[in-house]
């Protein structure tokens, strides 16, 4: 204990020096924008920017990287609240209930509360990384591929119920998500499928910011235009204001989302910890989590507080977690981290289990430097709300052509690719048309962010136990999710059982 | 509008322009071909994979010795096995502006997949950069294997139990396990992960009995004793595992690499690609790269124009053969 505290009193020193406090800032501020831009996100962000690191030491170069990837969790939600377009994919929760809560002219609220709950979410999980970071990566280490199914089986479970009250289109936008998932690359035969006779576009799968933004951007816009066409071009985004007295109310109302935070980010960072998951699967499940245990689960999705803070404060506690297998197993958690680690080879520094001891400075000077960056951001962040809310001020006129822009970069962004804008484009007219129809579209987005992590895990498990779902039950790990998993699928219909049998004597009664 | 909307307005386009002029340094006018605009390194594979660390490794090279007069940008093309950037590179012909780093997928996959209708001696060569190795590996846990001949009695033992990591159906992993089964009689099960990292980790967890790693993806764990090799497919013993053998010194005749190639689009230009052959030599002898190499365990001597073309059509036929025995495509 004591010699973890002197180790990052030493790391405190490396990133309180001058040029490490200046990265750390500049890496926020520039991070926050990144992850404002629909599509960019972080991933990019880091990858445009590795090459400008060559310029100062190692120990710099991962504190100003790290500051980017830090921020772009808090600048993430803000597109999500403000546009209905999630900046990055682990943002995507964030907009099922922000976006509700922007409409209603209640911006300023969401936006604190993504900002509170990012620094809430951060902190804690630096604190775990701190004191229990060799235990964690011997965990992230026996993690195999049953656990790893068993983990995205309680992620989709805890979905369920989430898409309203016809549970059969639920399953509906959930299998659309799961199919579109499949297409491209088969990684157990390396065959592709599904690409339409050799469609070279879907050769690299459909990305699933390409669903994202189709959906919650251009849909959404369309949505909204439909909307100021009956309300006769009025709407309530531009009632949001910042004023002491509004922001003092908005705090007091955070504090009865204490919960949802506090699970956020133990969740998150758990879920960041194990490799190749990373923060979206992590902000899902918090999100959907937070509205099992909620009070008022009827409120999710239409403007719920819980339902900003759980997912916001996962996944800047699953972006500080996904470092650590990158540092101590030199695997990525999440697509930044991939990116971060080939800055390493850079840098000359080889991640594994002998990081932390033959590389002290560099470790401890990033854990420290988290927490350092954790703190601005949360202070720029709340500096910029005032400028964010005028935006919102802009007529709806002048907003769309600038959003209907900001998705098509976002789709082009990650893959260079035109197929995907038209790809993008054609979701969001069939998310517009869902939606009209009452299809729920988030079970369907979740679908195509884990059928990818989902599949190849059961078939490498099946692999391995011989087609036999016991391989499942029969290690501890995994034992324990899956049973954790199975009983939260089946709760609703528990429950539809017990509220029925408690209805019946009271219907004799009466 | 207010002040405040046209600084958020300001701010969006002047990150926008910032990106765009960066992208637009100009080329100084004095002697030969140079490039005009930035140069696209198309990557055979994902973000994150040993590939696309060497292509962001060059970049840094090429941008701090201030090598090229205009950004070289890696883009990530890693579906089908390659498929997807084989396909880009050819939709590039006679393009002087895209080059691509690949790796051995660059002989199986037009040969897996003949509807592609890629012919890679049609690709403009470059530079080879180095050659990977690649060696067997198992737990330290597993005190009681200490070398090949401990290996193939316990995994002949445990028959299909034994459960050999790699990186995809067909892959280099896959090939190099069809060998061992073949050479030693043994059943191992082959199950394929998501790139060299995910599988060295699967070893370090206990998940898979062996696998065979490039010395670079197992370092991290070797170095804090995790994990162990036993014999390199190599034709000497790699420097870092002095006391590894080599499959050779074991009587069986089998050594593979993957290469570490720069390759330019169709139909480049002869100015071009001398150009991209210069630039790349300057990398290659960079202190950096050297460094490299030796770090990662990387082999294999600079191989540029007629030589790298012989190379690829050797390499093509060795690895069209063992496609054939393995069954993955017919004669």
């Amino acid at each position: 204990m004591m010699e973890i505290i002197s180790l990052l009193a030493g790391g405190f020193a490396v990133a309180f020096e001058p040029l490490n406090l200046m990265l750390v800032i500049i890496g926020c501020t520039l991070g926050l924008f990144i992850g404002a831009m629909p599509g960019l996100g972080s991933v990019n962000g880091v990858a445009i920017l590795l090459p400008l690191t060559f310029l100062v030491p190692p120990t710099g170069a991962i504190i100003f990287l790290a500051a980017i990837y830090y921020g772009a969790m808090y600048g993430g939600a803000i597109s999500s609240i403000m546009l209905g377009i999630p900046g990055a994919s682990t943002a995507v929760a964030t907009t099922f209930d922000g976006r509700p809560l922007a409409k209603q002219g209640m911006a300023d609220k969401a936006l604190t509360a993504a900002a509170v709950a990012s620094f809430v979410g951060g902190t804690i999980s630096v604190l775990l990384f701190t004191f229990f970071a060799p235990p964690l990566a011997h965990v992230a280490l026996v993690f195999g591929a049953p656990e790893e199914f068993a983990l995205m089986l309680l992620a989709f479970a805890t979905f369920v119920g989430l898409g309203g009250d016809d549970i059969w289109k639920t399953i509906f936008s959930i299998c659309i998500g799961l199919v579109l998932s499949a297409v491209g690359l088969d990684i157990i035969s390396g065959e592709p499928r599904l690409i339409f006779a050799d469609i070279t576009g879907f050769m690299h799968g459909i990305n699933f910011l390409v669903l994202a933004i189709g959906i919650y951007g251009i849909g959404e816009m369309l949505w909204t235009v439909e909307e100021n066409h009956k309300a006769g071009g009025r709407s309530m985004l531009s009632e949001a204001t910042v004023t002491v007295k509004r922001t003092i109310a908005n705090l007091r109302e955070l504090l009865g989302a204490w919960k949802a935070m506090a699970m956020g980010s133990f969740l998150g960072y758990f879920v960041g910890i194990l490799p190749a998951a990373g923060a979206t699967p992590g902000s899902l499940m918090a999100y959907g989590i937070a509205k099992q245990i909620s009070k008022e689960p009827d409120k999710f999705g239409e403007g719920a507080i819980d339902g900003v803070a759980a997912p916001e404060a996962a996944n800047n506690a699953a972006s500080t977690g996904s470092m650590l297998p990158m540092l101590t197993l030199g695997i990525p958690g999440s697509p930044t981290t991939a990116i971060l680690l080939g800055g390493m080879v850079i840098w000359g520094l080889e991640p594994g289990p002998l990081l932390f001891t033959q590389h002290a400075d560099f470790v401890w000077g990033l854990i420290a430097s988290l927490y350092v960056a954790n703190f601005f951001a949360v202070v720029i962040n709340v500096a910029f709300i005032p400028v964010f809310i005028a935006v919102l001020k802009m007529p709806f006129t002048i907003l769309a052509p600038i959003i209907f822009v900001l998705c098509l970069i976002g789709g082009y962004a990650p893959t260079k690719d035109l197929h995907d804008v038209w790809l993008m484009i054609i979701f969001g007219i069939v998310g517009y048309l869902m939606r009209k129809l009452d299809y729920p579209l988030a079970p369907a987005v979740l679908a195509i962010v884990l059928g990818p992590l989902a599949e190849p895990a059961l078939r490498q498990s099946l692999l391995i136990g011989d087609g036999s779902f016991n391989i499942f039950f029969s290690r501890p790990y995994s034992a324990s999710i899956m049973t954790a998993a199975l009983v939260l699928m089946f709760l609703p219909v528990f429950k539809l059982i017990y509220d029925k049998m408690k209805k019946k004597p009271q219907a004799a009664e009466g | 509008m207010g002040i405040t909307k046209r600084a958020i307005l300001g701010l969006t386009c002047a990150f926008g322009m910032s990106a765009a002029l960066a992208g637009s340094a100009l080329a100084d006018a004095h002697g030969g071909w140079k490039p005009k605009k930035p140069v696209e390194f198309v990557v055979m594979a994902g973000k994150g994979g040993g590939a696309d660390k060497a292509v962001r490794l060059m970049q840094a090279i090429i941008a701090e010795d201030k090598l090229a007069p205009v950004p070289i940008t890696p883009v990530n093309k890693p579906g089908g096995s390659g498929a997807e950037a084989l396909v880009y590179m050819k939709g590039k012909n006679g393009d002087n502006h895209t080059i691509m780093f690949t790796l051995n997928s660059f002989y199986t996959t037009p040969l897996r997949q003949k509807a592609l209708g890629v012919d890679i001696t049609t690709f403009t060569p470059v530079m080879r950069m180095a050659e990977d190795t690649f060696c067997l590996w198992v737990n330290s846990d597993r005190k009681d294997i200490n070398s090949v001949d401990d290996f193939v009695k316990e995994a002949k033992a445990a028959g299909n139990k034994w459960i050999m990591a790699g990186t995809g159906k067909n892959s280099e992993d896959n090939l190099l396990t069809d060998f061992l089964n073949t050479a030693y009689g043994l059943d191992m099960k082959y199950v394929p992960y998501k790139g060299g990292g995910k599988v060295a980790k699967e070893l370090a967890g206990n998940n898979a009995n062996s696998t065979v790693n490039n010395p670079s993806e197992q370092l991290g764990f070797y170095e804090a004793g995790k994990t162990k090799p036993l014999a390199c497919f190599t034709p000497e013993r790699i420097s870092l595992f002095k006391d590894a053998p080599t499959f050779k010194e074991l009587g069986k005749d089998f050594v593979y690499f993957m290469q570490r190639t720069v390759v330019g689009a169709p139909g480049m230009n002869g100015d071009a690609a001398k150009y991209y052959n210069e630039l790349f030599t300057k990398v290659f002898n960079s202190e950096k790269w050297q460094t490299y190499r030796k770090k990662k365990a990387l082999v294999g001597p600079a191989l540029a124009g007629d030589a790298l073309m012989d190379y690829w059509k050797k390499e093509r036929d060795i690895h069209k053969k063992m496609l054939i025995d393995m069954g993955a495509i017919k004669g």
